[in-house]
């Protein structure tokens, strides 16, 4: 079912829980963002008008906003948003890493909504948002240690390397709102120091049992320890963003003054 | 409807938060108990054969519910057809309780409600100790500095809107197709 997937031996296609994926789509669930795109069919293919919407990690496509079952879903682990030079107006493209990945190129009806997507989907991942989650784990377990005189121990956790970015080809932005840059860059994946055991699993920190209800969830599990990259892996969250949003500001502006062309 | 199969089979070979060997049963009647690896990634549960590279399948885990059916077993079904169970025969009690914990944190909407969790009791206790956090100098303005970038960060999680209103939808709307499971 993969669209421009190469002729070949017949294969399998792996099972998905597709009925479950389709409710997922039209469940009252959080909507991350809405709206109109165009996406391209392919690399010679006419533009599509579909009504997209993001929740979570699944990017959903109908055919109209009334549709009551998605045409598709882009998932969006492992991904980079980046603006391209296209035909088409406010295109952006979802990037996926490996040989004969695929790229979606998409584009809005304006720049806002152009703008509005990209961050979006750069931060889409669900690997960035436990990275956040157990950031702010850390912080509450500072405030709440000592009446505060403790700061947040460095945990010896590989934090992601950041994209290097002076070497991409094309520019990986984000459009930072004032005031604060968001790093719309979606973080790597880690790099995995030890494969996972057949039987075994991450270290857990001890937690209560989940209870639906009122209770508070329990804070997410730690991962195993893996092997700490470069100057910044002992940095707290907080150095991290601010570097991220440095050299964020800086491409943009390479960016956009070798734009401005007669 | 499609799906970008590719880069979900490359997120199966990512490192797992779990994986171990379990028996697996799937939800169609007369299901015989597998031998499968299972392994857990972000918010996708895939299953492969014990001696193939490439998952059977994957399970995407939003809107789930985790039950606990025989000892040492549990099951995972989704709230539009809470019967049809996926069963999962685990080597111990223990192993079972590891497994319904972490399934049942494996959802982005049980991630984005830890977030507004801990958010809001990170403001909590900020309200309450300011003065603490002043007296301790360079190391605790940091850590002040650094609770505020985090706000900005959390913006687009806490601005999530509910959708508007859609026709409730309706299992019956949705023929299976024959031979997916």
């Amino acid at each position: 079912m993969a669209p421009g997937s190469p002729p070949g031996p017949a294969i399998a296609t792996m099972k998905l829980n597709e009925r479950s994926l389709a409710f997922y789509a039209t469940c009252d669930a959080p909507v991350d963002n809405a709206g109109f795109l165009y996406k391209k069919g392919g690399r010679h293919a006419a533009y599509h008008r579909r009504w997209f919407v993001l929740r979570g990690n699944m990017l959903f496509y109908f055919e109209d906003a009334a549709s009551r079952e998605p045409v598709g879903v882009i998932i969006l682990e492992g991904c980079t948003v980046e603006l391209v030079e296209a035909a088409e107006e406010f295109a952006f493209a979802v990037r996926f890493a490996g040989t004969r990945a695929r790229t979606y190129v998409l584009a809005a009806e304006s720049q806002d909504a152009m703008e509005g997507w990209v961050k979006a989907l750069s931060r889409a991942s669900f690997d960035y948002l436990r990275l956040v989650v157990r950031e702010l784990e850390q912080q509450l377990a500072a405030v709440r240690g000592g009446g505060g005189m403790a700061l947040p121990q460095p945990q010896p956790q590989s934090l992601p390397l950041p994209p290097s970015l002076p070497s991409a080809p094309a520019p990986v932005l984000s459009l930072p709102s004032a005031p604060a840059p968001v790093p719309a860059l979606p973080l790597p994946r880690r790099p995995s120091a030890l494969p996972p055991k057949e039987n075994g699993c991450a270290v857990w920190s001890t937690e209560a049992t989940f209870r639906p209800g009122p209770e508070p969830p329990p804070p997410p599990p730690r991962r195993r320890a893996s092997a700490p990259h470069g100057p910044l892996d002992m940095a707290p969250f907080a150095r991290l963003h601010e570097c991220y949003g440095q050299e964020i500001r800086a491409l943009r502006g390479q960016w956009l003054s070798s734009r401005v062309q007669p | 409807m499609r799906y970008n199969e590719k880069e979900l089979q490359a997120l199966s070979r990512q490192p797992a938060e779990m994986a171990a060997e379990l028996g697996m049963r799937g939800p169609k009647k007369g299901s015989v108990l597998k031998r499968r690896l299972v392994k857990l990634v972000v918010n996708f549960l895939f299953y492969f054969r014990t001696d193939e590279a490439e998952p059977v399948g994957a399970l995407l885990l939003e809107r789930c519910r985790v039950i606990r059916e025989e000892p040492g077993t549990f099951s995972i079904s989704f709230i539009e057809d809470p019967e049809r169970k996926y069963h999962f025969e685990c080597s111990s009690e223990e192993q079972c309780q590891e497994w319904m914990e972490a399934l049942r944190r494996a959802s982005y909407e049980f991630m984005r409600r830890s977030l507004i969790f801990y958010r809001n009791e990170i403001r909590k206790v900020t309200g309450k100790v300011c003065a603490g956090l002043q007296r301790a100098g360079v190391g605790l303005q940091v850590a002040g500095v650094g609770l505020q970038v985090a706000e900005a960060v959390l913006q687009p999680w806490l601005m999530a809107t509910r959708p508007p209103h859609r026709t409730p939808w309706n299992s019956s709307a949705y023929p299976r197709r024959p031979g997916s499971s």
